[in-house]
């Protein structure tokens, strides 16, 4: 029976594969960030990510002086579904410093 | 299919549907304040699913800014998949040692 079982990493979603049970940072649409426990993901990139920590980035102007202020929101969900179509980029957590 | 199974798993159980129309560009001197920002997101029991991942609520609430009265008398809705962001789930319901195992299961069958 001609069946593939490689372990091996041979396209994109075979690195996703690896991360499975780890913590990984996933930046989405409309500056959203994501940092959670990867337990499930498929090919449209839908994932089921525990313990998430999102990050919502807001650029506020000032009327007056017209400087960018960035603001930004976290907010911790313990159990979350991310419908794929949001995902932009799926990474290792970022180390900074 | 996997999440399709992983949402039938789910039936009866309340979930938080977040959207994805809070088109929310906070410009100017306001201050954003998370609170009142136009975020929709419906609280209610997960009556069914299909596989586009249709979800079909019943019993439900809005969550977070009460700023949508339209939805007061609303007990069931029917939600289509692809305005789906999040949807927060009761971590206790869920097994991610399956969860894994059907990953791993599906990524190797979207090989073939």
């Amino acid at each position: 029976m001609d069946q593939q079982t490689t372990n091996t990493v041979e396209e994109p979603l075979d690195l996703i594969r690896l991360s499975l049970d780890e913590r990984i940072y996933v930046k989405m649409r409309n500056d959203r960030e994501l940092r959670g426990r990867l337990h499930a993901y498929d090919q449209h990139l839908n994932m089921i990510l525990g313990d998430v920590e999102e990050t919502v980035t807001t650029i506020e102007i000032d009327e007056e002086t017209y400087e960018e202020i960035y603001k930004s929101t976290k907010r911790n969900i313990p159990m979350l579904f991310v419908r794929g179509d949001g995902v932009v980029l799926v990474a290792p957590p970022l180390r900074v410093g | 299919m996997l999440f399709y199974s992983f949402f039938k798993s789910l039936v009866g159980k309340d979930v938080v549907v977040e959207l994805k129309n809070d088109l929310s560009c906070h410009t100017g001197k306001r201050r954003v304040d998370m609170d009142s920002c136009c975020r929709i997101a419906i609280c209610g029991t997960l009556h069914s699913v299909d596989q586009y991942l249709n979800i079909k609520l019943t019993d439900i609430s809005v969550t977070d800014p009460e700023k949508y009265p339209h939805m007061l008398s609303v007990k069931n809705c029917f939600i289509r998949g692809s305005v789906v962001r999040y949807v927060q789930l009761p971590a206790d319901e869920v097994d991610t040692q399956l969860l894994q195992d059907a990953a791993r299961k599906e990524a190797l069958q979207q090989k073939q």
